[in-house]
């Protein structure tokens, strides 16, 4: 078991679905004999807001939150919060882009602008960046609704962890008549960032 | 196996374990998950109450009565219970209670950031303060302990980090400790004078009792590293400060009050230089210095906010945050906003067309304060919104009370709205009360409430029937309208503003969140129709967009549920139902 601490930081906007992944990626690391902290966010902050879940697995883990520049890897279901939460990745970290992007009110009331081709952007500073589109791969396992499946797909392929553990986790989690299009859901996330991977 | 639960679900379990049968709460962010979790257990009684005064009473007659009580509220619910908290402090307990005061450092979901540790030195009560949720589990069954040991209640005081964070809990077996025998005992628990003032002597000796017990107690250890500095502190704060300097000396303190006085000057004595780590208030700071101890606190950390690892080592280590990106500059906020079809934006909409006043409270509809809705004058506390209503029109007459509204959420108006409004009839005010009634408790998660006629666990009860509630205040003119049908809206709150007589209107409209039904309509802008006056992106709904380049607005058929607002938003019948 490695000492060393990962860091996984979950961003997305309140509603998409970040908590059920950060759930799943903890609940594996408890099966692997890890000492695990998750830290949510609730109440307010769901309702449209920015949210960030907070995964840290090792041997033996004090602090919840993640300290700026010490995430292994970022994973954002929306664009513009990999941007606001990319400060916490550490040198070397990976990020994962769901290629969504959710509009914050001020940019739908026209005040300010959304960064152009902000992923593009975080992928050339950034070299270890994959940018997905999760929502489409999932309408193609058959609801649209797994796209976060897919990401803990990706997840699980970036930072190693055994996907027979992940696919348990999904069991325990999902509720039966939806399990199947999430253990798809999962298998695809998992295969295309292993591609990735190897064209890289 | 070990199991990952959030700080409030350990709490749950910690209280199962210790044997307790009642648990009472008010829903409130960060505490509801603690008694919605303690309703799982099968068997014993747990309860929403109207507000947390009533939450604590009900605790209260439970203690007294014989059974070990968990109550649970956020901090800001314990300001509501100070005045029973402050007395039961006096009378003691019978079987053991503790209270849980859910801080929120960094106001993720609060109105203020208070620390509650304060209630502990104020109400001479120990206050216990675990920093995981193993701690969380074990300090709230050792809690129940000391509560009867001492006939005292306890607080149990968390932060939101710890409420909403899973660490690992090794569970235990529930002890049936059952019911205690109950005995009247007028000079123990009837607080008139005579009584008190003999009760007083038992709070003080009691709490020289506890300052002893606090010098031993398990709940407080040293780890001693490095003596070069020395922290003291507790709670979550410890967990960031262990990793960022794993090999510092540490004195960390389960029990915040009493402090142990002994323990601390011992440990002053081995280190050279003594730092007290405590968010929020210098509660630690201020007693050691009180004693003479040289010690340094907020001179370092501040008073304001969240803590957090990286804060720690940039005041100890000198080590800076890390360059950022650089992208920062141009990344537009994103506060939390209305859900579309939420039946507030119908109401806000109104309000700011007809530039009123507007008296706010507490809920998902205080968000109706922000841009482009902008519809919120005044928001303080639970409840305050109809007295603040009855103040304004006092101050500056009735013809001002013409533009002046309270608004209140159905679960915030039961918790302490009541009362303001018999304020009205009373003293004869003229403003409009607007009753924001979506069918439940919807920021905190969707809890039920005394006017869904549903108990905590989802099992049908009496409903408290808000209309006859209002008229049997004295309120004359009640009225019910569906605040997204806009024309009978305004007309309904034209018609009562012009009144020169108390009214209310019940804006009724379940959340849109509890509509489990797919929308059986779809809606499109027609770009030919469109004259691009924005009129519908004001309404501030993410079914809803502005599209700059050819400047139309644009439906986004993944986010819109039809409620059918914005088409009445629309002057040029932009917007119109998609065929088929």
């Amino acid at each position: 078991m490695p000492k060393q601490t990962t860091n996984v930081l979950i961003v997305g906007v309140g509603g998409q679905g970040t908590l059920l992944t950060s759930r799943i990626i903890a609940q594996v690391a408890v099966q692997m004999g890890y000492d695990v902290k998750v830290s949510e966010i609730h109440g307010m902050a769901q309702r449209g807001g920015s949210v960030v879940s907070q995964v840290r697995y090792g041997e033996k883990v004090y602090s919840p939150i993640i300290k700026k520049s010490d995430a292994d890897i970022l994973l954002a279901f929306e664009k513009l919060e990999a941007a606001r939460w990319l400060d916490y990745l550490k040198p070397g970290g990976k990020v994962i882009i769901n290629d969504e992007r959710v509009d914050p009110l001020p940019v739908m009331s026209g005040k300010l602008k959304y960064p152009v081709d902000i992923d593009k952007r975080i992928a050339n500073l950034i070299p270890d960046t994959t940018i997905v589109d999760a929502t489409r791969m999932a309408e193609e396992c058959g609801n649209s609704r797994a796209a976060n499946v897919v990401l803990v797909g990706m997840l699980a392929a970036a930072i190693n962890i055994p996907a027979e553990e992940v696919e348990n986790a999904i069991r325990e989690m999902v509720p039966a008549k939806a399990l199947e299009v999430n253990l798809k859901a999962f298998r695809e996330g998992q295969k295309y960032l292993s591609a990735t991977l190897n064209r890289l | 196996m070990k199991k990952l639960m959030i700080g409030n679900e350990a709490i749950a379990r910690g209280a199962y374990e210790a044997g307790a049968t009642v648990a009472t709460a008010y829903p409130g962010t960060p505490s509801t998950e603690i008694v919605s979790t303690f309703a799982d257990y099968e068997g014993l009684y747990a309860e929403w109450a109207p507000n947390e005064k009533v939450a604590l009473e009900v605790g209260v007659g439970a203690s007294i009565g014989g059974a070990r009580t968990l109550v649970a509220m956020k901090h800001v619910g314990v300001n509501v219970a100070a005045d029973p908290l402050y007395t039961f402090s006096y009378t003691g307990v019978n079987a053991g209670l503790v209270l849980v005061s859910a801080d929120d450092p960094g106001m993720h979901s609060s109105q203020n950031e208070q620390d509650n540790r304060g209630y502990g030195r104020f109400a001479k009560m120990p206050v216990i303060e675990p920093a995981d949720s193993q701690e969380a589990l074990d300090f709230t069954r050792l809690a129940f302990d000391i509560s009867e040991e001492f006939d005292t209640p306890v607080m149990l005081r968390v932060t939101t980090r710890l409420s909403h964070s899973q660490t690992l809990v090794e569970t235990g077996e529930r002890v049936e400790v059952g019911l205690k025998d109950y005995k009247k005992d007028a000079p123990k628990y009837v607080m008139l004078p005579g009584f008190a003032r003999l009760r007083h002597v038992e709070v003080e000796k009691r709490i020289l009792q506890l300052k002893e017990y606090a010098e031993t107690t398990e709940l407080n250890r040293m780890e001693w590293g490095d003596k070069s500095i020395g922290i003291i502190t507790s709670g979550v704060s410890y967990q960031y400060l262990r990793e960022v300097m794993p090999e510092v000396s540490v004195l960390k303190l389960g029990m915040v009050n009493p402090l142990p006085e002994k323990l601390i000057r011992s440990f002053a004595a081995e280190v050279d230089r003594l730092i007290v780590l405590e968010e929020l208030e210098p509660v630690i700071e201020e007693q050691l210095k009180a004693w003479g101890l040289k010690v340094e606190g907020k001179e370092l950390f501040t008073l304001l906010g969240e803590y957090s690892p990286e804060m720690i080592e940039e005041v100890l280590l000198g080590i800076s945050s890390r360059k950022g990106s650089g992208l920062d500059q141009e990344i537009p906020p994103r506060p939390p906003l209305m859900c579309p079809g939420c039946p507030h934006r119908g109401v806000f909409h109104t309000l700011k067309k007809m530039k009123l006043h507007v008296m706010g409270d507490i809920g998902c509809y205080t968000l109706g304060a922000l841009s482009p809705l902008d519809g919120m004058d005044a928001c303080v506390c639970m409840g305050a919104s109809i007295g603040m209503s009855l103040g304004m029109e006092k101050a500056n007459g009735e013809d001002f009370a013409r533009k002046v509204v309270a608004v209140i959420g159905d679960s915030t108006f039961v918790h302490s709205g009541i009362t303001p409004l018999i304020d009205v009839v009373y003293n004869q005010g003229t403003s409009t009360v607007i009753i924001l009634d979506n069918d439940t408790t919807a920021m905190t998660g969707h809890q039920d409430h005394p006017a869904t006629g549903k108990t905590i666990r989802n099992l049908p009860t009496r409903k408290l029937d808000l209309p006859a509630l209002v008229k049997a205040i004295g309120i004359e003119h009640v009225r019910i309208v569906d605040p997204l049908q806009l024309d009978e809206f305004r007309q309904t709150l034209e018609e009562e503003l012009n009144r020169r007589e108390a009214s209310v209107i019940i804006a009724k409209r379940p959340c849109a969140l509890l509509v489990k039904k797919a929308p059986d309509k779809e809606f499109y802008v027609d770009p030919e129709l469109c004259k691009s006056c924005k009129l519908c992106i004001k309404i501030g709904c993410t079914g809803i967009y502005w599209v700059e380049e050819n400047r139309k607005a644009v439906i986004n058929p993944n986010t819109c549920v039809a409620c059918g607002l914005c088409p009445q938003v629309c002057t040029f019948e932009a917007i119109k139902i998609v065929e088929g």
